[in-house]
């Protein structure tokens, strides 16, 4: 220690002292601007955030990125093809629609930010599409604690569309696992009744509502139930069950990925019941590509793997060309889509549900506000013709989605149907026939039109 | 008033908390400026810093790598979410914050006795075991944790004296997020001047003497797994605090916000930072906060689509990071203190070097030319983590 230290040190920190007092007072002072308005004054109406006279703004949480990225980053290239489309035209009222999609990485850590981003910076007029179960249990309170209206929701958990009272802004969109349980289970009633079923469960809302609705049908059938969690890919153990408990027939309510480790590892096992998956995860294109990259090359033509495999339809696929609505959905593909990339039933699932938005942005009028557009939807939702299968049953009482669905077989990659369209509820209510929304066309515009309620 | 200069220089809590003060007030005017979307990321900011403050104390200060700290935050917003769960009235969140860190202290115990028995890569891969099992639990327990699709946090409300606070200085009624967002930092700010004034005491000493020497360290009377377990439980606690303000944060604790990844984006932040610096931790944390949403901003502006600036952000992030161990393998911090020790050391040996001790921010003297062992300095860009796990 020199003798000079003590000197040098106490002139810095009186400088520093000096500095951070300084400091303080601006601080207190910049902070203190606002102070002794009146509270009436701050109110400001945020109804129509979002919208101006020629654009509105929507937006989603997607994994663009990560483990959920194939597939699902698809969907919000479906959305912006169709939004583009219809700006073409002239929009919805003269306001075109602006769509942005943030990535998530399929992390509601993620979730949560690019909410607050959408909402906060970009100032969305509602949420679109926003994707997964656990991701957007991450949004869904925030969006409706600021009255943002919650579209349409990419996951067919119930509690999107359950509980309006609770959250009055977010509705569901595709039919939700527990009536999708309830067609299957309806249909090995019927077609399998000495089958001894075991359940192939993913460990959230995707397995136990679709175990609910299954259950509601062949439930002395079910002899053996087993799941898994997303993060751990080693479902041998769990196959191994299966097949020890002698299953003929395997439901899978899985995502893609662990629709194609399951059929890698039955390979493996030489477990062959018959199978069944959930509309979810059973695509055949992208669980065959998944099932060669999987397997190494070992499976190269994996969608045939697929033959024979039982699932369900909501919305007609890639693999009806014939359909109108997919021939409207490649004609705004081949013209908006992007270059080189070809329409996938993803694509598909985000150009439908844009047209959806755009059917209830219609029904909302020209004098748009969040309210307004839920209420529309309420209102008029439940009318709405689309490429569902069957139709939606938005309400007071209800923002679930789609009603129903159809179960098809898959021979080649093709979806062949084994019933008409089935529609059901949450609950007991009875699984029916009911083709009435099935077989329309689009109108030749390409664009809906629907009228404005009220 | 002359007596009291000197004592305000070298009394470390006094300029801690002075420090602290000029923090607290900018953190406030900053809070306050930015608007709902920004105090959200600088909420989530603040509990990142948190995690990493704590990881680099262990890290940087006592040798030990862990790369289980995710599942410390996890056990913290696990504790956070049962308490801020659907049943009314809610826990004062005093006791929230506390029963989290305690939790996550006695899970800290059990691990850190164990840790302290194992060195380098045995410790790395236990505490690696640990990131990968805690989540897991939460699937195992499903009926009361949630399993997958997690447990949602309801925020609670500012408290009224808050709100009628804030509205006086700012004529805007608080949201919620906003005062998570300032909660985040008034936490923050507690617990750096809590670790700086821990790491510049008699227990931070023995911590960088276990580090630096075992067998010195033990000639001196110091307790290696004592010492060891110290750091450890201090660590994890204030993992699970950054955790529980997490939960606040992100709304819902799920198994599927507490990957691996999570562990190793702390370490990330520490890395990024400097080994053993709160300021670089901080620096660390704000880097891994912002990064990404600027980085993809960049991109749409480009005329990027959508998929191709999301995928531009772990691409700069992943470049960002290998420069950094490159160019300035002390980190940011530990680099430009290395620098400004050069300056100060050519400019002449007459002006010594204030002691590493007497600063708040930068216990270790990353680049100190005379510590040649240190193992927070890693001269070559080589393999850090080895050295930092050697102790």
């Amino acid at each position: 220690m020199s003798p000079s230290t003590p000197r040098t040190t106490a002139d810095r920190w009186r400088r520093r002292t000096a500095a951070a007092t300084a400091t303080v007072l601006t601080c207190a002072l910049a902070t203190a601007c606002g102070a002794g308005q009146d509270r009436d004054d701050a109110e400001s109406p945020a109804d129509r955030v979002g919208v101006t006279d020629d654009t509105i703004k929507v937006g989603g949480h997607f994994p663009l990125t990560g483990v959920a990225a194939p597939g699902y980053s698809e969907i919000p290239s479906g959305h912006q093809a169709f939004y583009d489309f219809v700006n073409a035209e002239g929009g919805v009222g003269g306001r075109e629609i602006e769509f942005v999609a943030k990535d998530d990485a399929y992390n509601p850590t993620n979730t949560t930010q690019v909410t607050n981003e959408l909402v906060l910076s970009d100032e969305i007029f509602g949420m679109v599409g926003g994707l997964g179960t656990p991701t957007h249990g991450a949004a869904i309170d925030f969006l409706n604690d600021e009255g943002v209206p919650d579209l349409f929701v990419s996951s067919g958990s119930r509690q999107w569309g359950e509980t309006p009272e609770e959250y009055p802004m977010t509705f569901g969109w595709q039919p939700d696992y527990v009536i999708e349980g309830k067609v299957m289970g309806q249909w090995i009633a019927e077609n399998m009744p000495d089958a001894r079923v075991g359940l192939l469960l993913q460990d959230d809302d995707l397995g136990a509502d679709g175990e609910a609705g299954v259950r509601e049908f062949i439930d002395d059938q079910i002899v053996e139930v087993v799941s898994y969690t997303p993060s751990n890919t080693d479902i041998a153990p769990q196959l191994a069950q299966l097949q020890a408990a002698d299953v003929d027939l395997v439901i899978g309510f899985s995502v893609p990925s662990f629709t194609a480790l399951s059929q890698l590892v039955a390979l493996r096992l030489g477990f062959d019941p018959q199978w069944m998956y959930t509309n979810v995860g059973s695509d055949p294109s992208l669980v065959g590509s998944l099932l060669a990259t999987f397997s190494e090359g070992a499976v190269a033509d994996g969608a045939s793997l697929l033959d024979g495999v039982i699932t369900t339809e909501y919305i007609p696929g890639v693999d009806a060309p014939e359909d109108p609505w997919v021939q409207l959905w490649q004609r705004v593909w081949d013209e908006y889509g992007e270059e080189g990339e070809p329409l996938t039933n993803y694509r598909i699932y985000g150009m439908s549900q844009a047209y959806t938005l755009v059917q209830a942005l219609q029904a909302a009028g020209d004098d748009l506000t969040r309210e307004g557009v839920v209420a529309a939807i309420e209102e008029a939702g439940g009318d709405f013709e689309g490429p569902g299968l069957a139709p939606f049953r938005y309400s007071a009482d209800s923002h679930l989605g789609l009603s129903g669905m159809r179960v098809v077989q898959l021979e080649g990659g093709v979806g062949q149907p084994l019933t008409p369209v089935l529609t059901s509820d949450l609950g007991d209510a009875e699984v029916t026939e009911d083709e009435s929304a099935a077989g329309d066309a689009p109108p030749e515009s390409g664009i809906p039109d629907v009228e404005p309620v009220g | 008033m002359p007596a009291l200069r000197p004592r305000l220089g070298s009394s470390p809590l006094l300029r801690h908390l002075l420090v602290a003060l000029v923090g607290g007030a900018v953190a406030l005017a900053v809070l306050t400026a930015v608007d709902d979307f920004r105090a959200g990321q600088l909420a989530a900011m603040a509990y990142l810093g948190i995690a990493a403050a704590g990881l680099t104390v262990l890290t940087g200060l006592n040798g030990q790598l862990s790369l289980g700290h995710g599942a410390f935050m996890a056990i913290g917003a696990y504790t956070a979410a049962l308490f801020l769960g659907d049943v009314e009235p809610a826990a004062p969140l005093a006791v929230v914050l506390l029963a989290a860190t305690a939790v996550a202290s006695l899970v800290g115990l059990v691990v850190g006795l164990a840790a302290a028995r194992l060195h380098g890569p045995y410790l790395a891969g236990a505490t690696l075991a640990l990131a990968v099992a805690v989540p897991g639990l939460a699937i195992y327990f499903g009926d009361t944790l949630g399993g997958e699709q997690g447990l949602s946090v309801r925020v609670p409300e500012p408290p009224a004296w808050f709100a009628d606070l804030l509205f006086f200085l700012t004529a805007v009624d608080p949201s919620r997020g906003r005062f998570v967002a300032y909660l985040s930092w008034f936490v923050l700010i507690v617990v750096l001047v809590l670790l700086a004034n821990l790491s510049q005491s008699r227990v931070g000493r023995t911590w960088r003497a276990v580090r630096d020497h075992e067998v010195a360290a033990e000639l001196a009377g110091i307790s290696l797994t004592r010492a060891r377990v110290v750091a450890f439980v201090v660590s994890a606690a204030t993992a699970g605090l950054a955790g529980a303000l997490m939960a606040m944060v992100v709304r819902l604790t799920a198994p599927s916000g507490f990957t691996l990844t999570l562990s190793l984006t702390l370490l990330t932040a520490v890395v990024l930072g400097g080994l053993g610096s709160l300021a670089g931790a901080l620096i660390g944390a704000a880097l891994l906060t912002f990064l990404p949403q600027v980085v993809t901003g960049i991109g749409s502006d480009l005329g990027l689509d959508d998929v191709q600036s999301a995928e531009l952000a772990p691409l700069v992030y992943g470049v960002v990071m290998i420069l950094v161990i490159l160019l300035a393998p002390a980190g940011l911090v530990g680099t430009l203190q290395g620098w400004r020790l050069r300056r100060r050391a050519a400019a002449g040996p007459a002006a010594p070097a204030v002691p590493a001790t007497a600063r708040p921010s930068d216990p270790t003297r990353p680049s100190d030319p005379t510590r040649p062992s240190d193992p927070t300095h890693p001269t070559h860009p080589t393999h850090p983590t080895d050295k930092a796990g050697r102790a």
